[in-house]
This record gives C-alpha cells, sequence and structure tokens, in this order.
C-alpha cells in the first residue's frame, strides 16, 4: 500500500503549479512514495506535550526605522524581467475567458 | 616565483606583504590554473577573469599608496553560485535563473569587496542547494579532483572543488543541511557552518530560511578563520542575524589547544552503514586529540536518528515556499507565454521546463507536508522532533565543550551511484544535519585518507551558538598534529591534474 498514489502526486504538481507529463509522474510517484516512507518515521517519536520549534534561536520581529534609503531604479529592477512595458513587468493574461 | 596556487591565503598575504607578489600576478596564476584544469574538474559556472583583475589591479594600488588593508586583501576567492554578486550571472545551479544579473551584491558579497577578496567567479552547485554531489546542477557534475571519477560532494561541491583543485585558496559556501561540510569532507578541505544567524542571508537565494547559513571553504584552519571573520557579523538586512560580536575564531586558529577541552563523542553518529576506514581515521583522531590533552567522553543524543527525517519534512515545506517566486514573471525564464496561455499556465510551463527532478519532488514533498489534514503529523511533527534535537545538544553541552563525530558515514561516492535513490543520497547528510536543525557552528576538517579507497575523511565538530572559536581551536590543534605526523598537509596528497592547454 503506497503511502502516496499517483493521483495524489498529479495533485501536489497542480498545487505547486508544475506541469508533470505521465513520464514524469511514472518517474516522481513511485520516489515519494519512498521519502513520504522515510519522513513519517518522525511519527514515531512521543511528542505530545513538546512545543514545536520554528527557528532555532528566538527570534522577534525587527523593525527598521521609516526612512527612505537608496534603493533599485526601476531599470535595476526590471532588468531581469521576462518581459517589461512602460516601466512595469508585462505579464500574461490573468483572467480565463469565462471570468 | 614558485607556483603561487599552491600557497595558503596566509602565506599569499605575507608576499603581498612583502612586495614579493601582487594581488594582480596571484589572481592571474589562479586564472591560469582554472583554465588549465576547469575543462575535468568544472568547478566553476562562470568565470569573471576581468573583474576579479580589475579587483585585483585595485587592491594593488592601494597598497602601494600605503593603505592599511585587510589580512586577505588581494587573495583570490571562489563564490558559490546562490549569492548574488552585482551583474554577474547567478543561476543557483537552475535553468529557471540562465542568465540572470542580479542587480545588487548580497552582504557576504559586499563584505569580501569591501576586505579587498578578489573574486574570481561563481561555482557550480546543486540546483537550489538541494543534493550532495552537484549532479542535480542543471550544468552538469563537477569532479572531485582526488578521483575525477567522483562526486566532490553537494550542494558546495563546486567550492570544494576549486580550492582542492588550488584553483583558488579560498571559497564561500552556504550550509543547510551540510552543504559546506560534506564537500569539504570530500575534497580532503576544510568547511565550516557558523552559527545560524552569524553570518547574514541577505542576498543569498534561499533554500530554506530557518537553516540557511553561509560559510567559509579554505585548504586550512587559520584561512578559513580569517574569511569567516571577514563575511560574519551583525546584518541589519537579515532579521535573524544575530547582534553580538563575532566569535574570536582567528585567535582560537592560531591558539590552537584543546588541552583540557571537554570532547563528546556522539555515540549515535556510527556504527553501521558507517564506512570501516571513515570509522578508523575518526577513531585515530580523538585519540591524537586525547594525546594533546583534551578529555573525551562518550555522549548520547538519542533523538539524533530522527534528524534526517524531520530535516526532511522541514526544507522542503520551506523551500516550497521559498520558491514560489520562481512564477516566470519578474526574472528568469518564462515558457509558453505565447498570447494565449494564462499566467497560472505559463507559470506551470515554466516550472516544469526550468526545474530539475529533485527541486520538483521536493516541492511537492513540501506542499504535502503543509496542507491541510498531514500538516500536524508531519510538519508540525517534525517541529516538535527539531525541539527534542536541540534539547540533546543542550544536555550533552552541559557535560562537554564540543561534540565530535564523523563529517560523513562514507568517503565520496562515484558519480553516477546515488542519482537514482534519493533517499541513499540524503544518508549522506546524516551527521550534519542535526547542527542545522539546533542552528549551533559546526565544522569539517581533514583527518587522513581511508585505507579502503585512499580518499579524504573529515572530522566534525559540533560547538553550542556562537561558540564557534571552539572549532577552531579543535581544528587548530588537530592540522597540526597531523601535517606533524604526516610530514605534510594532506592535500600534498592530492593527484596531480592533467593540464589542459
Amino acid at each position: 500500500m503506497p503511502s502516496i498514489t499517483r493521483e495524489e502526486v498529479a495533485h501536489l504538481a497542480r498545487l505547486a503549479r508544475i506541469e508533470l507529463s505521465d513520464e514524469e509522474l511514472d518517474h516522481l510517484a513511485p520516489q515519494l512514495d519512498q521519502i513520504i516512507g522515510l519522513v513519517a518515521q518522525v511519527s514515531e517519536v512521543a511528542a505530545e506535550d513538546i512545543p514545536p520549534t520554528s527557528h532555532a534561536l528566538p527570534i522577534t520581529n525587527v523593525m527598521r526605522q521609516d526612512v527612505n534609503v537608496p534603493c533599485l531604479t526601476p531599470e535595476q529592477a526590471l532588468s531581469g524581467a521576462p518581459a517589461a512595458e512602460e516601466q512595469r513587468f508585462r505579464v500574461p493574461r490573468i483572467l480565463t475567458e469565462e471570468a | 616565483m614558485s607556483d603561487l596556487t599552491r600557497k595558503t591565503a596566509v602565506e599569499l598575504s605575507e608576499l603581498m606583504a612583502g612586495g614579493e607578489a601582487s594581488s594582480v600576478e596571484i589572481t592571474q596564476a589562479h586564472l591560469d590554473r582554472i583554465a588549465a584544469v576547469d575543462t575535468s574538474v568544472h568547478a566553476f559556472l562562470h568565470v569573471d577573469a576581468e573583474g576579479a583583475l580589475a579587483q585585483a589591479a585595485d587592491v594593488d594600488t592601494r597598497r602601494a599608496a600605503g593603505e592599511r588593508l585587510g589580512p586577505l586583501a588581494g587573495v583570490p576567492l571562489a563564490l558559490k553560485d546562490v549569492l548574488t554578486q552585482d551583474g554577474v550571472p547567478t543561476t543557483a545551479g537552475s535553468k529557471i535563473l540562465e542568465g540572470w544579473k542580479p542587480p545588487y551584491d548580497s552582504t557576504v558579497v559586499k563584505r569580501l569587496k569591501a576586505a579587498g577578496i578578489v573574486i574570481l567567479g561563481k561555482t557550480n552547485m546543486d540546483e537550489f542547494a538541494m543534493g550532495s554531489s552537484t549532479e542535480n546542477s542543471a550544468y552538469g557534475t563537477t569532479h572531485n579532483p582526488w578521483d575525477l571519477g567522483r562526486i566532490p560532494g553537494g550542494s558546495g561541491g563546486g567550492s570544494s572543488a576549486a580550492i582542492s583543485a588550488y584553483e583558488a585558496p579560498l571559497a564561500i559556501g552556504t550550509d543547510t543541511g551540510g552543504s559546506i561540510r560534506q564537500p569539504a569532507a570530500f575534497t580532503g578541505t576544510v568547511g565550516v557552518k557558523p552559527t545560524y544567524g552569524g553570518t547574514s542571508r541577505y542576498g543569498l537565494i534561499a533554500l530554506a530560511s530557518s537553516l540557511d547559513t553561509p560559510g567559509p571553504c579554505a585548504r586550512t584552519t587559520l584561512d578559513a578563520a580569517l574569511l569567516h571573520e571577514v563575511i560574519a557579523g551583525y546584518d541589519p538586512m537579515d532579521s535573524t542575524s544575530i547582534d553580538q560580536a563575532v566569535p574570536p575564531v582567528v585567535e582560537a586558529a592560531r591558539r590552537g589547544d584543546v588541552s583540557g577541552l571537554r570532547i563528546g563523542v556522539v555515540r549515535e553518529l556510527g556504527g553501521e552503514g558507517y564506512q570501516p576506514g571513515v570509522e578508523a581515521r575518526f577513531r585515530e583522531a580523538v585519540e591524537l586529540l586525547t594525546k594533546l590533552g583534551a578529555e573525551v567522553v562518550e555522549v548520547s543524543c538519542p533523538h539524533f536518528q530522527y534528524a534526517l527525517p524531520a530535516y526532511y519534512l522541514i526544507l522542503p515545506s520551506e523551500a516550497s515556499s521559498n520558491l514560489a517566486k520562481f512564477d516566470a514573471m519578474r526574472f528568469g525564464l518564462r515558457v509558453g507565454d505565447d498570447g494565449n496561455n494564462d499566467a497560472e499556465k505559463v507559470m506551470s510551463l515554466t516550472r516544469e521546463a526550468g526545474f530539475g527532478d529533485e527541486v520538483k519532488r521536493r516541492i511537492m514533498l513540501g506542499t504535502h507536508a503543509l496542507s491541510s489534514g498531514y500538516y500536524d503529523a508531519y510538519y508540525g511533527q517534525a517541529q516538535k522532533v527539531r525541539t527534542l534535537i536541540a534539547r540533546d545538544f543542550a544536555r550533552a553541552y552541559e557535560q562537554v565543550d564540543v561534540l565530535v563525530s564523523p563529517a560523513t558515514p562514507t568517503t565520496a561516492f562515484a558519480i553516477g551511484d546515488r542519482i537514482d535513490d534519493p533517499i541513499a543520497m540524503y544518508k549522506n547528510d546524516l551527521c550534519t544535519i542535526p547542527s542545522n536543525l539546533a542552528g549551533n557552528a559546526a565544522a569539517s576538517f581533514p583527518c587522513g585518507l581511508a585505507d579502503e579507497d585512499g580518499l579524504p575523511v573529515g572530522f566534525h565538530v559540533m560547538a553550542p551558538v556562537m561558540r564557534d572559536e571552539l572549532l577552531y581551536q579543535v581544528g587548530s590543534a588537530l592540522e597540526t598534529a597531523l601535517t606533524e605526523q604526516w610530514g605534510g598537509v594532506l592535500m600534498s596528497k592530492v593527484p596531480e591534474l592533467e593540464v589542459t592547454r
């Protein structure tokens, strides 16, 4: 009994916005199943009353003074853009026809 | 002038201070070495000859003008391709960032430049630092200079290979689960993961933000300490940066005294699955430290056995979120933008084409671990295990000053050996992962060659948070004693690479 099915992997890929071909699914799904088998070992640890750690060190939110500091120019910020127009990122359409 | 590429950073610094060599000469010697051997090693993804020589000339001019310069001014360095450098291609080993030139310097790069360190170029790595061999790089595998048929470790295999191939005396790596220390172990070099928050993550392309730590790579302990001092320290641009003085790492590396130091051998990091030659060299190093006056005891860290599964939940969870920024909108690759496909389709096609298998596996695993219904059982439980691992460390440090283990269960493996077996690949990092989860400092130092394959073995030292100097104290004592015993440094045994012209 696999811990994750091929269909579930396909669903995860959609959630993660990764298009996967059938061949890629054939290759990746069994590997993910193995990996999930490994990571599921954490359930062996009795830890009901143990607090979770998200960061190794105690951290608090850090605020800086609200003052202007030098920053990127629009040209610099757009320098790596796949497409730019009128000092803005040009992106594919966001809404579908039906919307 | 004898071969400048064989010198340590300290020796190069002395040559420049004494007027016996210029930074331009030293930089050119390393660029020549790269041209001669990198076809077979493939440590570099990009060599910035022009930029490096300009930086070197600037240092020479300032020195001639009588300016007081830092100890590493004019010394060349190889930079892991995961740190941004203004105007220089930065890919993180991924197709999705091919050709991207960041418009700003990371804090590490800013500090390197301020110290007059000459950046030769960017080194190869597993894509987004996910891997232990560089085989996950989208730009080909780096070869281990000790045996070109083997991997140099990963993810920072380009950096470790560059220094062990004498292409650079210094390098920068980043360590999320062992990506500095495991490559150091596999190439007979020194690699240090500073305390988490001891070095800035600003401009480091994030893998797992609660774990990522930049650090120094070098052929000697003192060289690593000098580089550590340059890059470490509080940075307001990183919200998890520690606002405290940098631990006295250089002084500790110079002193190298372990008399009275309490050392704990971690019982759980050895035995089954560990190569005999690795365990033999490790035991001898422990005996040597005992002879040098250290008090050695065995300690138990029972939850370390769950570090690997906890790590492979925490890391993918953070990575799946961090890598969401590669959405084909603001930088990098864009695929399928034909005027017909909507943004979501373009995003999915781009991520399919731009990410390699390991990145896809980990993003999907992270997405799974964070999804409702699984969150508590996976991510939540992994965070609790993280607490238990930190408590194991805390208890151990009540008894001892530092903990030690082999850096890796085996020596460098053959290219292709584990690439289709993710779990075998993950087990490389058994010894190094606990320190990342607890955020403490750790390092690998060369301790000899394994009998069965003649390949380098790494000695792993773990120290409490912000006690990074203890690593150098142990590393330096070991290095001095072993160098005396061997009649030279371990790196002098690396085979000569064939030179192509």
